[in-house]
Parts: C-alpha cells; sequence; structure tokens
C-alpha cells in the first residue's frame, strides 16, 4: 500500500528530514506517526501524497512509483489519496457542501452521482444540517469534519492527517477521531501524523516514530511514548 | 458502442466547460473587491489606449491622403516626337518603386490650369492657341517617401525637361510625418508598458486569495488545465467588462466632437476625418480585445506561480 525503501530527503538549505526510512504500511492499517516537533514528521508524511519528492531511495503508494511520477501526473494519482490538514484548508467564501463537492466537481464527477455521494459523506460526519452554511458560521472541530468529508467523498484507499485535532480542543478531537476509525472501519488506510498523548494511548494502533529523520520506533498497538 | 463512449465523453466536456463559466462568473461576484480593482485599471488603460487610439488613427489617414497627393510631374520637352515619349514612359516604368504613370497632354494640363483659377481663369482661354505648357507625365510612386529618390532618377532621363515634385515642401512634411508616426510609437510602447503596471500590481494583491484556492484544488486532485480554466474565463470577463466604459466614452466623444472638429475643417478639404462609421466600431473591437488579451495575460500569469509542482 505504502512502501518507502531508503528513503533520504535533504532540502536545499541543507536540512536532512529523511535519513534513511524503511517502512511498509498494508491496505486497512490504522498508523500514527509521531515524534518531536522538527523531527521530519511533515516531510514523511509529504512525501505519501507526492507534495515533497525524495532526494534518493523509494516510494510506492497505491502502486505508483513516486520517484517516476510525472509531474502532470500528480494530479491524477492525488485523486486516490484524501489529505486532512492541522488548518482544513476550506474554501470560506463557498458553503460546506460546495466545499465537499469541489472533489469531485474537479474528477468531472456526474451531477447526481455528485449530489448522491456529498449528501452520503456529509451525513457521515455528522453535518448534513449545515450543508448550505459557509465553513466560517462553524465550529473548529465541524471544519476539521468538513475537511474529512472532502478528503473521504471520493472513496480514496488512504486518508493522510497531519494532526487533524492540533488545533482543537480534547472533546472535539474524540469527535474527529470517531470518524477517522469509522472511514478506517470501512477498509480504508488512515495515516495520522499527532502530538495527542492521549488519543495514542487510547484508541491503540500502530505507531511509528520518527527522531532525527529515521524511525526510531514502529511497534503494533504502541504508546506515544513522549511526555507531551 | 464506441459512439455511445465517444458522446459520454463529449457531453461530459461540455458540462465541464459550463461549470468553468459558471465558476468563473460566480468567483467574479465573490472577489468583488479584486473585480473591482481589475476592471478598473483595465478601464483607466482602455480609456487612454481608446483616446489614443482616435487620435493616432486620425493623424496617420490625414498623413497619409497627404502622402496621397503627392505626386511626380515629369514635364515633356517639347523636342520630343511621339516615339521619345514612349521611350521615356518605358524608363520611368522600369524604376521598380514606381507605381503608375499617367499621360496628361499640355491641352489637359491648360485646362485644369484655368479652371484653378475659377472665374479668373477664364483670361488664360486667349492663349489656348499657342499653348505655352508642356506635356507631362504624372507619375505615383508605389511608397510616397520614395518620390524624392524616383523624381531623381527621373531627373537624369532624356527629354526630360524638368520634374516637379513640390520640392521642399514634400521633404519636411515627409519628417513631419515620421516624427509624428514614432512619437505615437513610442506613447503607445509606453502605454502598454503603464498597463502591465497596473494590471500586475492588482494581481498582486490578489494572489494571496487565489494561492489558497489553487493549493486546494491540487490537493483534490485537479488537473492543470482544469485549475487554469475558470482563471482564463474570469480574465477574459474583466477584459471585456473593463472596456465597456471606455468604448462607451470614446465612441460618445468621438460622434461629438467629429461634428465640431470637421465643420472646423471644412475648409481645408484634404484633411477628413475618419466617419463615424465604420471606425468607431472598429475601434471598439480593438478595445475589447486588448481589454480580453490584458485580462487574460493576468489572470493567467496569477495562476501560473502556482502551477509548478
Amino acid at each position: 500500500m505504502i512502501e518507502m525503501k531508503d528513503v533520504y530527503k535533504k532540502y536545499p538549505n541543507g536540512v536532512t528530514a529523511a535519513n534513511g526510512i524503511n517502512v511498509n504500511i498494508e491496505q486497512g492499517e490504522f498508523v500514527y506517526v509521531v515524534g518531536p516537533s522538527g523531527a521530519g514528521k511533515s516531510t514523511f508524511i509529504k512525501m505519501m501524497y507526492r507534495e515533497e519528492k525524495a532526494t534518493t531511495g523509494t516510494i510506492k503508494v497505491n502502486g505508483v512509483d513516486l520517484s517516476k511520477l510525472k509531474n502532470k501526473n500528480v494530479p491524477i494519482f492525488r485523486r486516490n489519496i484524501g489529505v486532512v490538514f492541522q488548518d482544513f484548508k476550506l474554501l470560506n467564501s463557498i458553503s460546506v457542501y460546495d466545499n465537499v463537492a469541489f472533489a469531485l466537481e474537479v474528477i468531472e464527477e456526474h451531477p447526481t452521482t455528485i449530489r448522491k455521494r456529498v449528501l452520503e459523506t456529509l451525513e457521515l460526519v455528522g453535518l448534513k444540517h449545515k450543508a448550505r452554511m459557509l465553513p466560517t458560521e462553524l465550529s473548529g472541530g465541524e471544519q476539521q469534519r468538513v475537511s474529512i468529508a472532502r478528503s473521504i467523498v471520493n472513496s480514496p484507499k488512504v486518508v493522510i492527517a497531519d494532526e487533524p485535532t492540533g488545533n482543537l480542543d480534547p472533546e472535539t478531537s474524540w469527535g474527529i477521531m470517531k470518524i477517522l476509525e469509522e472511514i478506517n472501519l470501512r477498509g480504508t488506510t488512515v495515516v495520522m501524523a499527532t502530538h495527542n498523548k492521549d488519543i495514542v494511548n487510547k484508541n491503540k494502533h500502530r505507531v511509528i516514530a520518527i527522531e532525527g529523520g529515521k524511525i526510531a520506533r514502529d511497534q503494533q498497538k504502541g504508546d506515544y511514548g513522549y511526555e507531551s | 458502442m464506441h459512439v455511445t463512449n465517444r458522446r459520454v465523453i463529449t457531453d461530459m466536456k461540455a458540462r465541464t466547460f459550463r461549470r468553468h463559466v459558471k465558476e468563473s462568473f460566480k468567483s467574479l461576484g465573490r472577489n468583488s473587491w479584486m473585480t473591482v480593482a481589475s476592471v478598473s485599471s483595465v478601464t483607466v488603460t482602455l480609456l487612454l489606449v481608446g483616446v489614443f487610439f482616435v487620435i493616432m488613427m486620425n493623424l496617420n489617414s490625414v498623413a497619409t491622403s497627404i502622402e496621397e497627393d503627392v505626386e511626380i510631374r515629369v514635364h515633356i520637352d517639347v523636342a520630343a516626337n511621339d516615339e521619345d515619349r514612349e521611350v521615356l514612359k518605358q524608363q520611368i516604368g522600369g524604376i521598380t518603386q514606381v507605381d503608375s504613370i499617367e499621360f496628361s497632354p499640355k491641352e489637359e494640363e491648360l485646362d485644369s490650369l484655368i479652371d484653378s483659377f475659377g472665374e479668373e481663369g477664364q483670361a488664360f482661354k486667349l492663349v489656348e492657341q499657342e499653348n505655352p505648357l508642356k506635356d507631362v507625365f504624372v507619375v505615383k510612386t508605389k511608397n510616397p517617401t520614395d518620390t524624392i529618390n524616383v523624381a531623381k532618377k527621373i531627373e537624369s532621363f532624356n527629354y526630360v525637361s524638368s520634374v516637379k515634385y513640390g520640392q521642399g515642401t514634400v521633404e519636411s512634411l515627409f519628417k513631419f510625418i515620421d516624427i509624428s508616426r514614432n512619437v505615437g510609437l513610442i506613447l503607445i510602447i509606453g502605454l502598454l508598458f503603464t498597463a502591465m503596471f497596473l494590471i500586475s500590481n492588482t494581481i498582486k494583491i490578489t494572489i494571496m486569495a487565489r494561492r489558497r484556492e489553487i493549493e486546494i484544488m491540487r490537493l483534490v486532485g485537479a488537473t492543470n488545465s482544469f485549475i487554469r480554466w475558470p482563471f482564463f474565463l474570469e480574465g477574459l470577463w474583466l477584459g471585456i467588462l473593463g472596456s465597456i466604459i471606455p468604448i462607451t466614452v470614446v465612441s460618445l466623444a468621438y460622434y461629438y466632437l467629429f461634428d465640431l472638429i470637421q465643420s472646423k475643417l471644412a475648409a481645408n478639404n484634404f484633411i477628413k476625418l475618419l466617419e463615424f462609421n465604420p471606425f468607431v466600431f472598429q475601434l471598439s473591437a480593438v478595445l475589447v480585445l486588448i481589454g480580453a488579451l490584458i485580462g487574460i495575460w493576468g489572470s493567467l500569469m496569477s495562476v501560473r506561480k502556482f502551477l509548478k509542482v
């Protein structure tokens, strides 16, 4: 599903963010990516959806070799990957419904399919009744749920979440986790970078800890392992 | 089976295109402040271009009509017989820059001279029996500026008594026309730079809002051309919207000024302004076209930066 072999990433400014990473994530897994700030978590995650390219080594996602992927084919590749961010990345000028529909419009889905899928997905995240509202009229947790809805509306094989609960209070964070767990139960691989100790320790899943650009620990049903 | 597939595909494209059009209109409303700013800069630019275009085109038309009036009059020596004249005509025709040669016998010359004096000219009727004038070849060059060179060449031919083309006047006239055209060109270039500056500044302001939009489109798997389309159309609408006021203002102004100026120039019958129709319609087409190009250029430039993966 996601396979990294001897991956190195050196930025032009000299920072080495990945220093020989080997990892294999299977279809349907739920994986936490933990580690101190600046340890290379973000780069690790960004390389999975080809926001960053590895300097050397091979990365395969959904059977696509990212080192050989041409720039113009990146959008097509992204259609099988849902990405969720700490800052939601919603368009504040259009409605919740339109934000979610956006992901299907760009891949030129049929309007009736779009309508059906958007409403189903909004129902899954519990926001069907707020479909007509603007993102700015929603709470942070609700905005994150819209963002998750957008990432899964085209049924991607993998959802990558970069600190999805980073801006949310504990209670709201659990709401987000419930949705991610639900998505995972339906067979979607979930990779989630997080600093949330409680969540990692209570909802047990595989934990990959990154330190100094290397995998320091890779543990099934692991603990957070750091003082938060 | 194949046919059905193709129909599905074309149907899809048409729907996507409608989406782009709808999206581009929505975006104009959504970014209303930016729309006003962009339309204003296009409007200002096109007003300048429009006014300038009117002046330039009229100057050019006056210059052209003056230039066209320039002709070389070759006075043929009285000693020349029909054959000599034919040889001379061949020689003149052999000069590559020559466009047309017209023979005007001395009788005709006298008639037109008498006519040009009006009533008083009647006095010359007396000399009709002993016409003192010479037969003339009226030579026109393909390019008016070749007049002087051609005249000099003709002067050297046999049986040429004298060559007249308004020596002195023509040289300074051409110089004047040349200078005004160059000044015009420089002003146009300056204007285009001003336009680019205005548009690119407006775009800089909008880039931040756009960055997010494009980033998200890329994130959810939109191809570059899919991202570009609404921007392309939006630029097109901005340009067209921006050309409305300049077209109205310049057309109305031309309509009123045309009558005013034309009546003052009426005495001077070789200076004619370009007729309202079709000139104003051509002008409008040019302004819409420039507006659309500026708009599209501006929009696409602002997207380009974000489409590099």
